[in-house]
């Protein structure tokens, strides 16, 4: 069986989440204050599986790893210039909105029709790889959507590890309820694999590399296509950041076991 | 508790609640009364806002903005640097710092992980060409200056270390021969895949003499002999030279170090390679005590080594069985610090703009968590950002940190675009046989009409210049460079001594602004080191002194004073252009230097003496630190204008552009007032200060002085009010919930 994978990696921008995210309404419904003048990062979802894919390419010559990005293509090069050091890959853009708020449906819609779109991708050899969560809104469904749209139907979520076979089978490492493990062995590609965190840390930044990728991805960044997110329904009745909830009473008068009786009954109730 | 019970709200309710509660104490109504008042003062602070068509600072400016203000937005190469630094710098360094590790003399094994980092992610190789294992073709000013600004935001100790292994290399890459600079700059590189070597690190030695820290070029002790020299082959040197605060000493390959010959047989200074494995002693020596740039290894090495002659920098030629050097070390140093010392300047400047974002975050928290300060309480919500006085003193440090940076990446531009005009101009002269320095400062001198003509047409709009004539003297390489080399030698000196030396005095009132916070070492922001950090970037590469010396001898040229006057010429007409940019206050000012500068060359004190002289430092260095400040204004008023040409069509700006450039011209008129006031406050006292008051109030002669100065007095018009502006902008923008690095 073949092991040179052809990896497909959904993935996209997020605002750094050390900004302030204050959502707004806006004219297109939610969005968050400020959102295209704040800086922003590649959703660290997808960059677990944006490293894992790059690895898994590394260990077996005659790989390729595509990133297929649904974002701004203004914000998109910005975050290029830092994860294109990080691994070797070539870019695939959609140009639209990276916004958390917009519809799973649609967002998978467009990024299968983009993978279509890829010239040489052998679908044989295909490898979806993604965030099986998004650090904007995570609906945790548009992988599996992407990998329905494109027939692709042996699908993992949550997969911490994947060790390729010598018959070209894979054995996936899912996460499942208590902190355990689920493992499976897939006969051979195509998978839709939707990475929890890996086990890979992050790479280093290396120019070089950086500038082999951006020789491809720039002119890639200019081609891209404005994506039409119009077709969803969806709408939001409100939104709002989860806040802290926090409720002190300050008690200086009361015994330490009477503190604790109450402390218990509280949360019993 | 009755008073909990009250709702806050209009002002004919507050009384009818309180009317109503007799029962209340007068403490208990305080609270009340005060939150109320709150109210009403934040409401007309907002009707005020709206009144002055002020507008909003939304964020904190990002790569965007600064890819547009400082031109690379086209260079992605740089642009992938600027992040490799950053993530470092707010990783790696941050954690030293946070953890410590400046609290030493010594290099540990925890600041050796610093190299390491800088190895793999690809600033140890910044420096070098494609072939000799880099990765950015072409000159690397801007690029080394980008980095330099993104390492000291966090530390710049750790931006020295990332750059001292560059300067070792530095006088071989100006001045060394091919096989020189291609042998040590690979070295240097790391490791490609497949090659297994120690990466060498080299340390630039120039000290002299001890135990002073610090060079006066005239003045080496360090020797050079001639160790042996058999017919037909190599001389071998002696060498010995001692080192004092040498950077990267801990762990350099090699040296570059100056010395003069005590030999016959060896003509004047040079500067050459020591390596570790050379023949004799090269001991590293002592750690030096120094108080700052704990990120950076220094020693005060001994070193006395037997070295082949073909280590001269530059190589050598014997004439009449005499060893020449083709480079004294002078020229050597000239070459190199030309360069080098504005990611120096860079670095003061790069901390008073990191120091924005730490300082607001803790003027708007300083009294949470106090009982003083309930919650939704103007107290609370804006800390000490409710009073002006905080607010307008950060905008300081912000215009400060602005036109330092666009200072010194105007420099950092200019030096690479230097960089083929000044190879141009040597092959021209190779080829015409005009090797020695004085001859080709006479050729250049008969062009200077021409060179002139060009710096007027330069700063001519396009629409109005003769394009022909403009390109016909563009194109000749030796007006072209002689018109860049007069201004080189303006802006090096000028970054170096301004951006360091009042970079300094603003990172003090940085400080300030946390109280005594910042002078804790878990201080956000880590401003107290930053601030003590200035003071080694005011001393090394050439002490604020050495600068003003310079510019003493460059700022009277006449190419220079061409350029200065189209400089004024454009800041007037930006003055009219872009309204509330300070161009007007900015051109006022270069013209009253302009006129004071002409008036002291040719004026005495009482007792006769011409007042403009070599010798008279009392005269000419303030008239040198009078132009500093005039440099960083008006390239902030060109990064300015270029951000907003150039902003509205970025589309990750252009829906808060207006906002943006308000904030930006601001902080530009802001500044431009504040170096026109030190302008005319130093020719103030230069044009009157030699003479005695004869009980005349009137002066005659300085009658165009004093029009050219009630000038610059008008033109601060505006001025307050855009630093009011700016400073409640400052009270608006969002800033990140944390900084991005460890503290």
């Amino acid at each position: 069986m073949s092991t040179d994978f052809h990896i497909v990696v959904c993935g996209s921008i997020v605002p750094d989440p050390l900004q302030t995210l204050k959502p707004v309404d806006g004219p297109a419904g939610p969005a968050l204050q400020n959102e295209m003048m704040l800086p922003a990062v590649l959703d660290p979802w997808a960059g677990h599986a944006l490293y894992e894919a790059a690895n898994l390419a590394k260990n077996y010559p005659g790989s390729r790893v595509w990133l297929v990005s649904l974002g701004p293509k203004a914000k998109l090069q910005q975050v290029m210039m830092s994860v294109s050091q990080k691994a070797p890959f070539e870019l695939v853009v959609a140009d639209g909105s990276a916004s958390g708020f917009t519809d799973s449906f649609e967002t998978a819609k467009i990024l299968a029709d983009t993978i279509d779109g890829i010239a040489d991708l052998d679908k044989s050899k295909l490898l979806l790889f993604g965030g099986w969560q998004s650090a904007s809104r995570g609906s945790g469904a548009v992988m599996q959507m992407v990998g329905e749209m494109l027939g692709v139907t042996e699908q993992f979520q949550g997969v911490d590890r994947i060790t390729i076979g010598s018959d070209g089978s894979i054995e996936v490492m899912e996460r499942i309820e208590g902190g355990s493990y689920q493992k499976s062995i897939v006969d051979a590609a195509p998978a839709v694999l939707g990475w929890a965190t890996g086990e890979l840390p992050e790479p280093p930044n290396n120019p070089q590399i950086g500038m082999q990728n951006m020789q491809k991805n720039m002119p890639a960044l200019q081609r891209a296509q404005p994506a039409d997110l119009s077709g969803s329904s969806l709408s939001f009745e409100s939104v709002e950041v989860p806040q802290q909830r926090r409720e002190t009473r300050v008690v200086k008068d009361v015994p330490v076991e009477e503190m604790a009786k109450e402390i218990v009954e509280w949360l019993k109730a | 508790m009755p008073g909990k019970q009250i709702e806050m709200g209009a002002e004919s309710r507050l009384n009818t609640r309180l009317k109503g509660k007799n029962t209340l104490t007068h403490e208990e109504q305080w609270p009340i009364v005060r939150n109320y008042y709150y109210r009403v003062r934040e409401y007309r602070h907002q009707i005020k806002l709206r009144k002055d068509n002020m507008y909003t600072l939304r964020t904190l400016p990002g790569d965007d903005v600064r890819q547009i203000m400082w031109r690379f937005a086209d260079r992605f190469d740089l642009q992938m640097s600027v992040q490799s630094a950053r993530s470092i710098a707010r990783s790696v360094v941050a954690k030293l710092v946070a953890e410590g590790a400046r609290n030493t003399h010594e290099w540990t094994d925890q600041k050796g992980e610093l190299l390491t980092t800088f190895d793999q992610s690809g600033l140890t190789a910044l420096f070098m060409d494609p072939h000799q294992g880099g990765f950015i073709e072409g000159p690397k000013n801007l690029a080394l200056s980008l980095v330099t600004f993104e390492l000291s935001w966090v530390d710049a100790g750790a931006a020295t270390c990332s750059l001292a292994s560059n300067l070792a290399l530095a006088p071989i890459h100006e001045k060394g021969t091919p096989e020189q600079r291609d042998f040590y700059m690979s070295k240097c590189v790391p490791p490609q895949p497949g090659e297994d070597r120690e990466i060498w690190r080299g340390a630039f030695a120039l000290t002299e003499p001890l135990p002073y820290i610090g060079v006066d070029t005239g003045v080496l002790c360090g020797k050079a002999t001639v160790a042996e020299w058999k017919d037909g082959e190599e001389p071998m040197l002696q060498i010995d030279k001692r080192g004092r605060f040498i950077t990267n000493m801990d762990f350099a390959n090699f040296v570059t170090a100056a010395v003069e010959s005590n030999d016959d047989r060896i003509k004047g200074s040079f500067m050459i390679i020591l390596e570790e494995g050379d023949e004799g002693l090269f001991d590293r020596g002592a750690p030096t005590l120094k108080m700052v740039h704990q990120l950076s290894s220094t020693r005060d090495p001994v070193l006395n080594l037997k070295v082949p002659a073909n280590r001269i920098i530059g190589g050598y030629e014997i004439v009449d069985g005499v060893i020449v050097p083709k480079y004294n070390h002078s020229e050597i140093i000239g070459a190199v610090f030309h360069r080098t010392r504005i990611p120096v300047g860079l670095m003061s400047s790069a901390k008073l703009l990191s120091a924005v974002e730490p300082v607001i975050r803790y003027h708007r928290n300083r009294f949470r968590g106090g009982d003083a300060a309930k919650e939704g309480s103007p107290r609370y919500d804006k800390g000490i950002q409710n009073n002006e006085d905080a607010l307008q003193r950060l905008v300081d440090v912000w215009a400060s940190g602005e036109a330092g940076c666009s200072l010194a990446f105007a420099a950092s531009r200019l030096a690479d675009d230097f960089d083929s005009v000044e190879k141009a101009k040597e092959s021209h002269f190779e080829a015409e046989g005009i090797t020695s320095p004085r001859k080709q400062i006479a050729v250049l001198r008969k062009l200077q009409d021409q060179v002139v003509e060009l710096i007027d047409l330069e700063y001519t709009p396009e629409g109005e210049r003769n394009q022909a004539r403009y390109d016909e003297l563009r194109s000749d390489t030796l007006i072209q460079y002689a018109s860049m080399e007069a201004l080189g030698a303006i802006l090096n000196p000028g970054v170096k001594l301004w951006n360091t030396g009042v970079g300094a005095n603003m990172m003090r009132e940085a400080v300030s602004l946390v109280g005594g916070y910042g002078i804790t070492e878990d201080c956000p922001g880590f401003l107290m080191q930053k601030w003590t950090d200035t003071q080694l970037e005011a001393t090394y590469e050439g002490p604020e002194a050495v600068q003003r010396r310079h510019l003493t001898m460059t700022m009277t040229s006449e190419v220079f004073q061409a350029t200065l006057s189209a400089w004024a010429r454009q800041m007037e007409r930006a003055g009219a252009d872009v309204p509330g940019l300070g161009g007007f206050v900015i051109s006022s000012a270069m013209k009253l230097w302009q006129w004071t500068l002409k008036y002291l060359q040719n004026s005495t004190d009482d007792a006769g003496r011409k007042l403009f002289h070599n010798k008279r430092q009392g005269v000419t260095f303030p008239l040198a630190d009078a132009l500093g400040w005039l440099l960083g204004p008006y390239c902030l008023a060109s990064d300015v204008m270029e951000l907003i040409e150039k902003g509205p069509m970025s589309p990750t700006l252009a829906d808060g552009i207006d906002d943006l450039t308000g904030f930006y011209k601001d902080l530009c008129h802001v500044q431009a007032a504040r170096a026109a006031g030190e302008v005319a406050r130093i020719c103030t006292e230069l044009v009157y200060g030699f003479n005695e008051c004869k009980g005349q109030c009137s002066r005659e002669n300085l009658k165009e002085f004093m029009e050219l100065k009630a000038r610059v007095d008008m033109c601060m018009s505006g001025s307050r009010n855009a630093k009011d502006r700016a400073g409640n902008a400052l009270a608006e923008v969002m800033i990140p919930e944390a900084l991005d690095y460890p503290i």
